[in-house]
């Protein structure tokens, strides 16, 4: 049998296909879009067709993320926060901190020495030091996404962000911009912004070693060094962190699966 | 299953209760009786003993943040030059005195004002606001904070300044002060206080008869109406429901699996749909900090006599005492009420109550091992609460509780 987890985030929606022994068989990620339930269904149905799999072979489905509940066939909805514990814990067993950075919120969760959530904290009702913040600067600079990381880590000198707030920090940008500032100064200073917000979270939980990064802006390499720089010890960052948190939810699933066989 | 939800009688008479109460005091002028707005934790005995009758305009606040008026007063007062920042009670009040409405159609015109800074510092200035809005005669009482052990010289200093309003409150009164109906009137305070402590000690068994969403409905004659018999009346009558539930059985959340505290004034605008997200996962709000705070213990024969034990009681209420006293109290509750974790709500509202709760969360979770949850919200300002995030912290702190 197989298990799925799906994860229906504000960027991205991603759904990870398990087998019985928790490996994985197949994995997809599709932007969101506003078809949350199409997106669904379609990262449902092509991680199925990728691994050659029928959907009568599919013991449990279990959903995460913002959309979680729009998900169709469900066996349950589970919070990405318990997810994105189960999935790093799974990539790394000794991870004791999960720093997750998606598009709208930002979180960090301590795991006791079991996995198990012993604590956590979430960005408030602001997206300053998440994905969305940098998407946003990475258009009023006119720098691809993905190139962010890469371009932060040429300056020497990174620019001083002071605003919090995501609409503020683009005024600053722009006149950073008009002052002459280098923009791999300013890409620099945005992505050091982001960490800083970002650990404010992680002090409240407490750092324990070893840290795992997740997410989407965790593939941001600027932000993962400013990150290890402030937090002072190195961090796990998975090969696709985006999906960690599809993965702790078909881990979820197989145990749910495997419950009921019992 | 236990069957469908049974819900609690009493809160009929309660409705009720509160309509006349706000009937008497519109009417008062009629009948020629004097009324004074009063804050949350004043010595209202004062008042009550002097025959004016008390209105709060917080009580009134929470009236409209339930009905989910709060923004639009809230923007009123906003209009004025009062800050967003700004607590909303004393937003969406001075709203409502701006505007000159209210869903009840506004408060009737004080002729006292009664001002005890033991909840807040914003109490003060608001107050001034309504001293210049009214031109009427403000009786300021200041309670220093009590950071440790009880001083004994802020009580005398309280003391001293209850004796001075005992005399200006005469004075509006057009009587002279009593001490015998003083007696009276805390006498009935005390009775009455007693019994709500005993509604809410009814929530220790197991499963609990009534939830914190249920009480913080309940509360509204502690607040408003203790020192008058029809308060001790009513707790009398809630009570003997209460037990009867607990002895038939009843639970406030059926098939209940968690028993959780909560610090802080309840977020109004959004009562039923909390308690409801709490009940899917069979988690029971048993006991407040903020219903707790109104089951004061009240002596009546103290040597110093009874002004002495209002400023020793109206000094020591929770929100005016620091963190060790706060701890203790929650780690209380998770003792008699068998809790499984706390919720504490940043209010973004009252930061009197707010100020610390990082800490005291922290010190429950490592030292205790109490699970505690914060929630970003505010009691009666909507435009400052984000639901799905709240909802999202929700649900994870159960999956946590779940897995322990």
């Amino acid at each position: 049998m197989y298990y799925i987890g799906i994860d229906v985030g504000s960027a991205n929606t991603k759904a990870v296909l398990i087998n019985e022994n928790g490996a994985v068989a197949a994995y997809v990620i599709v932007p969101s879009g506003v078809g949350l339930l199409s997106a669904a269904r379609r990262v449902l149905d092509e991680a199925l067709a990728r691994a050659g799999v029928d959907w009568d072979q599919v013991a449990a489905v279990v959903s995460t993320g913002y959309g979680r509940e729009i998900v169709p066939n469900k066996t349950k909805a589970v919070t990405e926060i318990t997810c994105h514990g189960r999935g790093a814990f799974a990539l790394f067993p000794h991870t004791r901190t999960v720093i997750d950075i998606g598009g709208q919120d930002s979180k960090a969760i301590a795991l006791s020495v079991t996995g198990a959530v012993a604590g956590f904290e979430m960005n408030d009702k602001c997206a300053a030091g998440t994905g969305r913040f940098l998407e946003v600067m990475a258009r009023a600079l006119e720098v691809g996404l993905d190139r962010m990381g890469p371009v932060a880590l040429t300056s020497e000198r990174p620019a001083v962000i002071s605003s919090t707030c995501t609409v503020f920090a683009e005024t600053e940008v722009v006149s950073l911009l008009a002052q002459g500032v280098a923009p791999s100064a300013i890409v620099a200073g945005l992505c050091n912004a982001v960490a800083d917000r970002v650990h404010g979270l992680v002090a409240r939980i407490g750092v324990r070693a070893e840290v795992t990064m997740t997410g989407g802006v965790s593939k941001n390499t600027a932000v993962v060094k400013a990150m290890e720089r402030i937090l002072g010890v190195s961090a796990n960052v998975p090969e696709e962190p985006l999906i960690v948190g599809a993965l702790g939810a078909a881990l979820i699933a197989r145990e749910l699966g495997l419950k009921q066989a019992t | 299953m236990g069957g469908p939800r049974i819900p609690i009688k009493t809160t009929d008479t309660l409705h009720k209760l509160m309509f006349k109460h706000y009937v008497e005091a519109k009417m008062a002028g009629q009948s020629g009786q004097k009324v004074a707005w009063v804050t949350s934790g004043a010595p209202v005995e004062l008042l009550r003993a002097a025959g004016i009758i008390p209105v709060y305009p917080e009580n009134h606040a929470a009236l409209c943040g339930a009905q989910r008026q709060g923004p639009h007063y809230c923007a009123v007062a906003e209009e004025r030059g009062f800050s967003m920042d700004l607590c909303s009670y004393a937003r969406t009040d001075l709203g409502c005195v701006f505007a000159g409405d209210s869903p009840i159609g506004g408060l009737p015109k004080p002729d006292l004002l009664l001002c005890c800074n033991n909840i807040c510092g914003t109490v003060t200035k608001w107050y001034e606001e309504l001293a210049r809005q009214f031109g009427a005669p403000l009786v300021y009482i200041d309670t220093p904070f009590q950071h440790g052990d009880v001083d004994e010289h802020a009580i005398a200093y309280v003391h001293a300044q209850i004796e001075a309003a005992v005399q200006t409150i005469g004075e509006v009164a057009g009587v002279p002060f009593a001490p015998e109906r003083l007696l009276e009137t805390v006498r009935l305070s005390a009775r009455a206080t007693a019994l709500w402590r005993e509604v809410l000690e009814q929530c220790a068994h197991r499963p609990s008869p009534m939830t914190s969403f249920d009480a913080f409905a309940h509360m509204a004659p502690i607040v408003t109406l203790r020192g008058a018999q029809e308060c001790i009346d009513y707790y009398e009558a809630l009570l003997t429901e209460i037990k009867q539930r607990v002895k038939d059985g009843v639970a406030a959340v059926l098939e209940e699996r968690y028993r959780l505290g909560w610090d802080n004034i309840p977020i109004w605008f959004k009562l039923g749909a909390l308690a409801k997200r709490f009940a899917q996962h069979g988690a029971c709000l048993v006991i407040a900090t903020y219903t707790d705070a109104w089951a004061m213990q009240m002596s009546l024969d103290t040597p110093d006599g009874v002004l002495r034990e209002l400023a020793r009681v109206y000094t020591t209420v929770y929100i005016n005492c620091g963190m060790r006293k706060r701890l203790s109290v929650l780690l209380g509750m998770v003792e008699k009420y068998s809790l499984d974790g706390i919720i504490l709500h940043s209010n973004r509202s009252c930061k009197a109550y707010s100020l610390g709760q990082y800490d005291i969360a922290r010190l429950l979770q490592e030292e205790h091992g109490v699970p505690c949850l914060i929630i970003e919200g505010d009691m009666n300002d909507s435009r400052a609460y984000a639901e799905e995030p709240v909802n999202n912290r929700i649900d994870a702190f159960m999956e946590q509780l779940a897995r322990r």
